[in-house]
């Protein structure tokens, strides 16, 4: 889903000469001591949904924050088309904001909470009602308008919200967590209609998120996220196959990292030797790194292939001892002991229904992975 | 496990038997025909209709009444600036300090605040003439320093308990922080400020004590009178105030409750 559009935006950031809608130039945020957010600078475009991505205290709420004007940087620029938004109040913003507690008026309807910041425009009274009808109907809530607050479940509350955020139709969107309070089923549904409502208006969305699945479902891009700082940029494909570094790496998704030393660097190709993995690790692109040098190979679960039979023409193969197996339904996680002690984790799709699996407890399984699987990671 | 509840049922009973036995046995009497206080001569309503002709009681009781509107107006006012200080400004350094000294009216002896308060009256009106002489404005003032000690009280914990991102939603969509205080923030708060100006309001009916030092010539409130009158022997018809008094602040406290108690399941939600 988030291929399609970043696809259909043509990728702006790629464009050498596409200007960005947000600009956050070297944005540093102290409290008193503490440095919550550490010279971030973002470039992001009209139409995008960016997420900033991180666990909790990584800052990105902070700089959410500042975004709409209840925070002031201590030090750094932000730039919303072309404005510098340096000492203007969040109520003149041309942003608004979907809370993570939603934040609704307790004490409005439904109509009212969503009216409030039309009217707070000045806008003529039939404008207004049918600017909130129109908006209760895109969110699929047309029955609920005189209901209060407290009428109405998780779910409906968060509608109402992206609905009261969304009315005003400012430039940018902000949204903290906005799924955070639904379950699971729910949270998988919404995070497709957000897609949807996002594309028919064309507004811009900086999502801030903890949680890694929603980033990659929803965005155009993912800016990691931790100590203040941002680790990575990219497309939810890049940031998932490409990690920049073993907190990404391990961040998002599952991933096993076998730790060794440069052994010969080539034009496009290097070779780890890996003292965990008891292999010397071929990956096919070149690093600037010296013969050496410590680094570890990332290799995600899915990518190892596991049989008790031979494996063909891999280029790097290892065997083991299948310690434990949990099985999910679509697919099964293997946690394997390598001869030295080293546990891998190995997640096979069952492509075939039957009732019994092929490998076992304590079973001998050869392993492998293509050479492309592999990516290096520093520190 | 029978027997052990059937025990607790029985201290409650007691419990409350202490506590409101004396209570009825007033209301009770004030419905008797005698003339004499402790033995029943019968049903009668004559002791309230004696009450609402005797000019002196009908006018404490308007007395009483415009200074307990007054002063829990005013307690409310200063309750809630005071309550804003303590909860959303940032730390300052006399900040625990000011939180401990709002809530010392509610242990400090009334005699001493009434004392005080008197001799602050009078060495105000020998340096700046004001306020001149002392009566129901003094009263006013009076019940003020311990009706917004408990209207801070109460607005306090409400206002801990409220979820600032409403109020940055208010501003984020385009409101300017005065309006955010009256649309939003107000309207959270008003249960607790309604139950803060009730209590304010039926403190200031009872008060004795601290009315006793500041009034003038002609500012006698009903406990003033009351008081007066049981000291040259208790009448019948004071039995009848009582029940009136009783009615009347238990409606406030019963409100008040409900109040609080629907605040706080709007505020769950």
């Amino acid at each position: 889903m988030s291929e399609a559009i970043s696809m259909s935006d043509a990728r702006p950031w790629a464009d050498p000469t596409a200007a960005p809608f947000l600009q956050i130039k070297n944005v540093t945020k102290k409290f008193g001591d503490f440095t919550s957010v550490y010279d971030v600078s973002l470039d992001i475009y009209k139409g995008e949904i960016f997420c900033l991505l991180g666990g909790s205290g990584c800052g990105k709420s902070t700089l959410l924050r500042m975004l709409s004007g209840f925070e002031t940087p201590t030090s750094g620029q932000i730039i919303i088309d072309g404005q510098d938004q340096a000492g203007i109040a969040p109520y003149d913003r041309p942003t608004n904001m979907m809370f993570q507690s939603y934040a609704l008026f307790p004490h409005m309807t439904v109509e009212k909470n969503i009216a409030y910041g039309l009217k707070r425009d000045g806008l003529p009274k039939a404008e207004i009602a049918k600017r909130v009808s129109d908006i209760l109907s895109l969110v699929q809530m047309d029955g609920f308008a005189k209901r209060k607050p407290n009428q109405l479940s998780g779910g409906q509350r968060q509608r109402v919200a992206l609905a009261r955020s969304l009315v005003k139709k400012p430039k940018l969107l902000l949204l903290d967590e906005p799924l955070g309070a639904l379950d699971k089923k729910l949270r998988e549904e919404t995070q497709f209609e957000l897609i949807k409502i996002q594309e028919s208006l064309g507004v811009t969305f900086v999502v801030v998120t903890h949680d890694q699945e929603e980033a990659m479902t929803l965005s155009s891009r993912i800016g990691v996220m931790t100590a203040g700082e941002i680790v990575q940029v990219g497309t939810p494909r890049e940031i998932y196959e490409y990690p920049r570094n073993r907190f990404v790496a391990d961040f998002i998704g599952s991933v096993n990292i076998f730790e060794g030393r440069i052994a010969e660097d080539g034009e496009s190709h290097v070779i780890v030797a890996s003292h965990e993995a008891g292999l010397d690790i071929y990956v096919p692109h070149s690093i600037s790194g010296v013969i050496g040098q410590k680094v570890a190979v990332a290799v995600r679960p899915e990518k190892v292939q596991i049989s008790k039979g031979d494996l063909g023409n891999l280029r790097n193969k290892l065997t083991g001892t299948i310690d434990e197996i949990a099985y999910m339904g679509d697919a099964s996680v293997y946690q394997i002991r390598l001869d030295n002690g080293k546990r891998l984790r190995v997640t096979q799709t069952n492509l075939t229904r039957s009732e019994e699996s092929t490998l076992n407890y304590g079973d001998r399984v050869n392993l492998g992975w293509d050479g492309s699987a592999g990516v290096v990671v520093t520190s | 496990m029978k027997r052990k509840s059937r025990f607790l049922m029985i201290v409650g009973i007691l419990g409350f038997t202490f506590l409101y036995a004396p209570i009825l046995s007033l209301v009770i009497f004030s419905f008797n025909e005698s003339q004499l206080v402790t033995v029943w001569g019968g049903f009668s309503t004559k002791w309230y209709g004696e009450l609402f002709r005797d000019p002196q009681i009908l006018d404490a009781a308007w007395v009483s009444v415009r200074i307990a509107l007054a002063s829990a107006t005013l307690s409310v006012v200063i309750g809630t600036v005071a309550s804003f200080v303590l909860i959303r400004f940032q730390r300052f350094r006399s900040k625990t300090l000011l939180s401990m000294m709002i809530t010392a009216p509610l242990v400090m002896p009334e005699v001493i605040i009434g004392l005080s308060l008197l001799l602050m009256f009078v060495a105000m009106e020998g340096l700046i003439g004001w306020p001149g002489g002392r009566g129901i404005l003094t009263i006013i003032i009076a019940h003020s320093t311990f009706g917004a000690a408990y209207a801070a009280v109460i607005i306090q914990s409400r206002l801990v308990d409220m979820d600032l991102s409403i109020e940055e939603a208010a501003l984020d969509l385009g409101a300017r922080p005065v309006r955010v205080f009256f649309d939003v923030t107000l309207p959270v708060i008003a249960p607790a400020l309604m139950s803060g100006w009730l209590l304010a309001f039926t403190l200031s009916l009872d008060d004795l004590v601290i009315a006793s030092f500041v009034s003038g010539p002609g500012a006698s409130t009903l406990p003033m009178v009351i008081f007066s009158k049981v000291r040259l022997g208790v009448s019948p018809d004071v039995n009848a105030l009582a029940a009136i008094i009783i009615g009347v602040a238990s409606l406030g406290i019963i409100v008040a409750a409900l109040q609080v108690n629907r605040s706080n399941k709007m505020s769950q939600s």
